[in-house]
This record gives C-alpha cells, structure tokens and sequence, in this order.
C-alpha cells in the first residue's frame, strides 16, 4: 500500500513537472559573447533581457526562459555543434540570436532535421531563409540597404564612379553586389572591389584605403560587420586622407552604428549610410524603446541597430506564445507564426513577408552630423517606406532557387 | 604614380619596424637557448596593456608609457624565466611549447577577463596624431615616427651586438655555447638578460602597434605566426637576420595587399616558403 502511494506520489510529480513545463518556453540564444565581435552580442542580448524584464507580465501564465550560448567566431565554426546542444541537451523550444552569416549557414540543416524554428536577430547574408524552411529573419537581408544604397548614390549623393571594400566573407561579397546593382542599374560605374581581410580580426587598412585614394572614385562603399571594424574604418577614411580628397565614405549602418558614433570623432561627420535604424529616429515606438533602454542599461550604453533587432525579434517570439498559448510542440506552427507576424518596434512598422520569411521594413539614408551639444548623430536625408529583400524580388543567383 | 609608391614604402617600412621590434628577441632568445618561446607574443600583449593602463588611468604621457613598459614586461618576463623557463631548458621541444602555449592561453584569458575582448584604442599626443609631408605625399606622422624609433633601435642593437664585450658573449654563446661556457662566460645569466631585453622589447613592440592594429588579448596568438614567420625567415639568432627578414615580409605584404588585395595576405607565405626552400635555416642562420 505505501508502495503504491510512493509510486502514485511520483507520477503525480512528474506530471505537475510536465505542465510546468508546457507553460514555459524555452528559447536558445545564441550570440558572439567572445572575440573582438562580442559587443555585437551584448547590444542584442540586452536587447532580450530588457524585452522580457518589461513585457514577462503580458504572457501570463505562460514564462519564458533564455539559455544562453556563445555562437563562437564568425567562421560560424562552432555553429553547428551549438545548435545542436541546444535542441538535444537543453531541450529548447526555439532558437533565436545568430549575428554572424557563416553561423546561420552551419546551423541550418540541423534546424530542418530538428523541425526547430529559429528567430534570426541579425546574419544578413540574403540567401539565408532559402536554407531551411524554419527561419524566419526579423534583421534585414543584405540587399536591405545595399540596393536602396546603391540607387541613392547614383542618383541623389552626383557619384558617377564608386570604389567597394568589403570585409571577405558571404555578407560582405552580397552587400557590395546588392550596391553594384543598384548603382549601376542607375547609371553609376563601379571601378575597384577590394576584399579587407577577415572578420574575425580588425586589419590595418591602410593599403587597401590608399588603393582607393588613387582609384579617385566619387564614393566609397564600405562594407564591415559594423562593431569595432567600424571604429577602424572612420580612423583610416581620415588618416589615409580620403576625406581630404573629396571621396565620399557611403555604406550600410553597419559603418556608423549609435553605440560607435561618440568615438569615431570629426572624421565620420558627412558619412552617408543606408539602414532601418538610428537612435534618433523619430516614432514613437522608438522614443520609449530609447527611454527604456537608458533607464535600465544608463546613458553611456547606447542601442544600436542591432539591438531594435533584438526588441523586435523578442516582441515576435512573445507575441507567437500569445498566439499558440504557449504551446510550441509543433515547429511548423510556430514557423507559421512567427512569418506572419506584423509589429510596430522601435524601427517602426516591421513586417514578415511569409512568402520568403524575411523582414519588410522602411530603409533611410542617413547622415552622420554633429549636434547642437557637440555630439554625433544620424540625419535623415530620406525613406524608402517598406521595402522587401530585392535579392528574392530580382531572384539573383541563390536567391532565386527555393 | 611616385606619390602611390613613397606611402606604400612609408607604410611597409612602419609595419616591418612593428616586426622587427617585437621579433629581435625571440630571434636572439631562440638562438641562443634553442627555447622554443609561444609566449612571446604574450608578452608583446601585456606591453600594450601596460601602455594602455599607464596612459588612460595614470596618464602618464605616451613616450614615458612606452619607457615603463619596456623595464616592467623587462622585468616580469625575469620572474617567468627563473621559476618556469628554466626547468625546461633542458627538456623536448614539445614540452617547451606546451608550457609556453599555455601561458599565452592564461594570458590571453586573463587581459579578457580585466579589459574585455574588445579592441582597445589610445588617444595619441598631438604631435603624433597629424600628418607629415614628406615631399611626394603626405604621410601620418605616426608611421614615420614608428620607422624612426625602428632605426634608433636597429642602430642600437647592432652597437650593443657588435661592439661591446657583452655582445660579443652573447654572440660567442650563440655560436657555441659549450666552448663559451669553458671559456668563463656564464651564458644562464647571459640568456637571462638577453630574454629581459627581448621581452622588453616586445612589449615596446606591442605598446607602438596599439595605434596601428587596436590591441585585443588575441594579439598574443593573432600575430604570433608572423613572429615565428620572420624568425625563421631571418634565421636563429641574427639581428642582420631579423631586420631583412621584416623589411622583405613588412613591404611586400603591404605591397601585395595594395596591388592584388584578392590575394594579398598570401604573400608574405609565398616568399616564406620560397626563402625556407632554398635556405632552411633563413636568411642568416647557420647551416
């Protein structure tokens, strides 16, 4: 008898626990935390932690819960075997993160293997959701800015001629491509393309920036996983003597991201940029985003693009939980989802294309200027409202297969 | 055309002195002990570090920074050298570079855990941060600072090798360290010294490169490879050795990346392996 009481003791707790678990949702981020690229990790991992601090009540009763692991270096070498803990060992629900492409690329096939969803937060390489049909992408594809960029400089910034560098790994080759399109679609001629080392360690680019001087394009278009490459850009555009001879800087936000802006110092004022996001953009969704933001991480951490990702990435999986009421056994459903999923974030109004699973968002062309009180900041030249991924729309190269 | 060439030359002639600064020591240390050192790197990081430190919390200005760190990795490095260093001298290579790969794992683990991974920067003095003109083209000041303080130590080094009696120890040592140790000379405390000065310098090495390449704790590892590179390009124990060798892979490496950026980082492996196939034991080294 007492036996029996011990054993049903037992499977009473063991299906308590299970419910317990059902109302929690376990999401698996993966992000650099390591590496000379960890600061790009840190801007969309408190992007998280802040999402779910303020907006945990709006689920109740169901909880989310973050493991968190290091995406490793951006060869994306440690991807896949990440992954894979993840959904085997850690039992997560989803995962969400990912900065880098070569990453997302790794991790791929395990998704569609594991039928697990993935939220991208921001690897922008265009062809990424054709990998597998359980990612959807809230960042932006490289054509994103690229192509509008392209287009913009051609036609409204008088370049007749443009040099690309470009940092050598996938984004890289598909920015300067989606700019090559754009620019020369619109008349624009592109005469260098110069590969600038690897990700993985910011390289002194001094030559390749001399190579650009002598080429004497019009503009510059600079492609680097933002972070500190972008610091290193600015200071070569103004040692090497690119400014002083009247080549513009131009880009996607990646080359003057918010939180890197205060150090750059007077060589990045009159860069032009392409990008869904500035701290200084004016919705209202943005001014508490910043609010909040200040009022839990201080003034001196400053959001960046990558983490208005962040918010919204989070604000897609909360609102999916709403939506499924917690129950995330069923990876398509929650792919279902997440792809149509509609929302106003810090960027504004964002949307998913579920046709292709990437991200539908405005574009601005941005100048970097200084501020009444001295400081730098981004200037809104003008907006290219809710633009789809034109690398799936043009159906160029691997975006064209699925 | 002639403007594109001077700041080419301008620049790999800075890079190539950043080269020769932080590989002089390991040359001469190798040489000399036949001490396979993986650390030294490490000990180029922690140079920058200490120059970093002393101008952002102490500010202490930037030359008087490059000063300290020489005497204090100088002396740092002794401490390492008596209590783990020394055991090894006699052991297999292999044991010789585990121990010291391990530390620059400790190393790079521990500039992440006080100054984080991300690249660090410094504000330059005023004098250093402008640019020059040097008749052709205007070059950055700092660059042709760096190739200045690189021949002063050229300079000094070839004085202190080839002219004083210390040098010529040090040179006898290199050459046969048995016959030196019959004749008197006490090549322990030699080697001792001479791996204070090396790591001195490649701590000056690291100190000078902040404003070049950013200093992250991975530069004890990232840029290892290309010590080793122009060691053995150079040959063992050579200081002629260790300048050519830096010079040929400073400017041809800059070169390449500025005429064929596509391969531009597979130059200097190029002219490595050419070098190392005709002359195994480098430029300088003996046979």
């Amino acid at each position: 008898m007492k036996r029996f009481h011990l054993a049903s003791l037992a499977a009473l707790a063991l299906v308590m626990s299970s419910t317990a678990q059902a109302q929690t949702v376990k999401i698996g981020v993966m992000l650099p935390y390591s590496g000379v690229n960890a600061d790009l990790g840190t801007q969309i991992d408190k992007a998280f932690d802040l999402y779910v601090k303020l907006h945990a009540k709006d689920i109740a009763p169901y909880k989310v819960e973050l493991v968190k692991r290091d995406e490793g270096p951006p060869s994306g070498a440690n991807a896949k075997t990440v992954a894979t803990e993840l959904i085997t060992r850690d039992k997560v629900n989803i995962l969400a993160g990912v900065v880098f492409s070569p990453s997302a690329i790794a991790l791929a096939p395990v998704l569609t293997q594991a039928k697990m969803p993935m939220a991208i937060a921001n690897a922008g390489t265009a062809w990424i959701p054709t990998l597998s049909p359980y990612i959807v992408r809230f960042s932006f594809s490289m054509w994103h800015p690229a192509y509008p960029m392209g287009e913009y400089a051609a036609k409204n910034l008088g370049c007749k001629t443009a040099a690309m560098g470009y940092t050598d790994f996938p984004p890289g080759k598909d920015s300067t491509e989606a700019f090559k399109t754009g620019f020369e679609k619109n008349g624009g001629k592109v005469i260098e393309s110069i590969p600038m080392g690897n990700p993985a360690q910011v390289p002194d680019m001094t030559p390749f920036f001399t190579r650009v001087k002598d080429a004497k394009p019009d503009c510059f278009y600079v492609f680097i996983p933002s972070g500190s490459h972008a610091s290193a850009v600015v200071k070569y555009y103004g040692e090497v003597g690119l400014k002083q001879a009247g080549i513009k800087l131009i880009g996607p936000m990646d080359v003057a991201p918010d939180n890197k802006l205060p150090a750059m110092g007077d060589a990045a004022i009159g860069t032009i940029v392409m990008g869904h996001y500035s701290k200084d953009l004016d919705n209202p969704a943005n001014k508490e985003f910043v609010k909040a933001w200040e009022a839990e991480y201080g003034k001196n951490f400053i959001p960046d693009f990558m983490s208005a990702q962040g918010w919204d990435t989070m604000a897609a999986i909360f609102d999916t939980i709403k939506k499924l009421k917690g129950d995330f056994s069923d990876g398509e459903k929650v792919v279902d989802t997440l792809k149509n999923y509609k929302g106003n974030g810090p960027r504004g109004q964002v949307s998913i294309d579920p046709a292709t699973r990437d991200i539908v968002q405005d574009e601005h062309a941005m100048e970097v200027y200084k501020k009444a009180d001295g400081s730098l900041g981004l200037k809104v030249l003008g907006t290219v409202k809710q633009v789809k991924d034109q690398c799936k729309e043009l159906k160029v190269g691997r975006c064209g297969g699925n | 055309m002639i403007g594109s060439i001077a700041s080419i030359l301008v620049d790999g002639l800075a890079y190539a002195m950043f080269l020769f600064i932080v590989s002089v020591g390991l040359s001469v240390t190798m040489g000399l002990m036949g001490f396979v050192n993986l650390a030294h790197g490490a000990f180029a990081m922690a140079g920058g570090y200490v120059v970093l430190t002393a101008m952002r919390y102490f500010g202490v200005p930037f030359i008087a920074a490059l000063a300290l760190t020489f005497f204090v990795i100088g002396a740092v490095s002794v401490v390492f050298e008596r209590t783990l260093y020394a055991r090894l001298y006699k052991a297999g290579e292999l044991d010789q570079v585990l121990l010291t790969i391990g530390l620059a794992f400790m190393a790079i683990a521990g500039a992440t855990y006080f100054f984080g991974p991300i690249p660090q920067h410094i504000t330059m003095p005023d004098w250093l941060a402008g640019h020059i003109d040097i008749g052709l083209r205007t070059v950055p000041t700092y660059r042709a600072f760096l190739i200045l303080i690189g021949f002063a130590l050229v300079i000094a080094l070839w004085y202190g090798f080839e002219r004083t009696t210390l040098g010529a120890k040090i040179r006898a040592a290199v050459d046969n360290r048995r016959m030196a140790q019959s004749v008197g000379i006490n090549v322990d405390l030699l080697f001792t010294l001479t791996f204070a000065v090396g790591s001195g310098l490649a701590a000056l090495g690291g100190g000078l490169s902040i404003h070049l390449l950013g200093l992250t704790p991975t530069f004890a590892l990232v840029y290892l490879v290309l010590f080793l590179l122009v060691v053995s390009v150079g040959g063992l124990g050579s200081v002629k050795g260790t300048l050519v060798a830096a010079l040929v892979l400073g400017i041809f490496d800059t070169t390449g990346k500025y005429l064929y950026a596509e391969a531009g980082g597979f130059f200097i492996y190029a002219i490595a392996m050419a070098v190392l196939l005709i002359k195994p034991a480098g430029l300088y080294g003996r046979e």
